[in-house]
């Protein structure tokens, strides 16, 4: 039960890992992606990307510019163009 | 024959000539290094919009295709994008990129075709000014950032987005320098304006993709992000590309030096020696006549 999650960004590639679920800033709405999605493409508005690393466990917020969210066999990749990190 | 003095300055001259490319090149070897990571970087994000972009881009086509990717339907005026470093020191670099830019420009020229420069960075500015002195239009000044990141290249797009929307041109051709090695460096001509449709086979799955908002709007907001990027790309190629000429270029002139020094030192010592040859001469005669 893994999602497999990467964050890229011009400069580097930020995040690629499994986890449980994420919550994007679609920009018609959040979405949440679990593993087994189907396949959905979608831009993003400026916002917090949360990543849940388990189902229990707090979300962790990645405030991202800028970018689109591609859902494929693959798993989740978000592209901005500008990353946060706290 | 240069007096020893005179010997004696040219060497230390020479010496410290050395000195200075010396440090030049270990200098470029690690920024070389750095910029080869940063180009690495780089890739996972330029190959996976260029995935999104093949896929996107087969599915959008027709008349109702933006603009950036359909082209303003006339090849008229053209935009020549030369990016050049600020700083000389780098062997052919630069003259290179501006051989390939100048010979395109010729050529088109040739065809009946209007032509204008676009550069960024400074050393291209003169040689190409000298050739064409009326085609230059604008100049994107980097000197006053250390490495060319990822928001010059927003601006650089930006700005070429901008006026093309404004119709200034109909194509726009970017001169850059692709790294292939430390002693290999390529100057490339790639056209970004208007997009011109990956070649990536897209893998397709046969699955079908939902697009939110519509597969139009996202390959709209999707075409500026790519032209930044291959920008991007090409000053991060550029950037390896002229640490690597500067190795190469400052290892040549270290060695050179050397030799210069080993030349020098061989006359000097010649002549001290024939200085002491003569002197002695002189007293073995003067002692002699006594």
């Amino acid at each position: 039960m893994a999602l497999h999650f990467e964050l890229v960004t011009p400069a580097r590639l930020v995040r690629s890992e499994e986890v449980h679920m994420v919550v994007v800033p679609g920009a018609e709405g959040e979405f949440g992606v679990l593993e087994g999605h189907a396949p959905f493409m979608s831009t993003i508005r400026d916002g917090a990307v949360q990543v849940y690393k388990s189902a229990t466990s707090a979300p962790e917020m990645i405030q991202v510019r800028g970018g689109f969210a591609e859902v494929g066999d693959t798993g989740l990749t978000v592209l901005a163009e500008h990353v946060d990190e706290d | 024959m240069a007096s020893l003095k005179e010997l004696k300055g040219r060497i230390s001259s020479v010496k410290s000539t050395q000195k200075i490319t010396k440090a030049k090149q270990m200098v470029a070897a690690a920024k070389l290094r750095k910029a080869q990571a940063a180009a690495e970087a780089a890739r996972p994000y330029a190959s996976r919009l260029a995935g999104v972009m093949a896929s996107l881009s087969a599915k959008v086509s027709g008349d109702d295709a933006p603009k950036l990717l359909a082209g303003t339907g006339s090849n008229q005026r053209h935009l020549l994008v030369v990016a050049n470093s600020d700083k000389g020191l780098a062997g052919a670099f630069n003259s290179n990129i501006v051989r390939a830019a100048l010979t395109t420009a010729r050529s088109l020229i040739a065809q009946g075709k209007n032509v204008e420069f676009y550069l960024i960075g400074r050393k291209g500015r003169a040689p190409i000014k000298r050739a064409f002195p009326a085609l230059v239009g604008t100049q994107f000044d980097t000197t006053d950032v250390r490495e060319p990141g990822y928001e010059e290249a927003e601006r650089i797009a930006d700005d070429l987005i901008a006026r093309y929307e404004d119709g200034k041109f109909d194509v726009a051709h970017l001169f850059f320098s692709t790294f292939r090695s430390a002693l290999s460096q390529e100057p490339t001509e790639q056209q970004i304006i208007p997009v011109p449709a990956p070649e990536v086979a897209a893998d397709d799955t046969g699955a079908v993709v939902e697009y939110e908002p519509g597969e139009e709007e996202i390959l709209e907001a999707l075409l500026p992000r790519y032209v930044r990027t291959q920008i991007f790309g090409a000053l991060l190629e550029n950037n390896a590309s002229e640490q690597g000429a500067s190795m190469t270029a400052m290892d040549n002139a270290t060695r050179n030096a050397g030799e210069l020094i080993d030349k020098l030192t061989i006359q000097y010592n010649r002549s001290r020696q024939a200085a002491i040859t003569t002197e002695l001469i002189e007293i073995i005669a003067g002692a002699e006549a006594l």
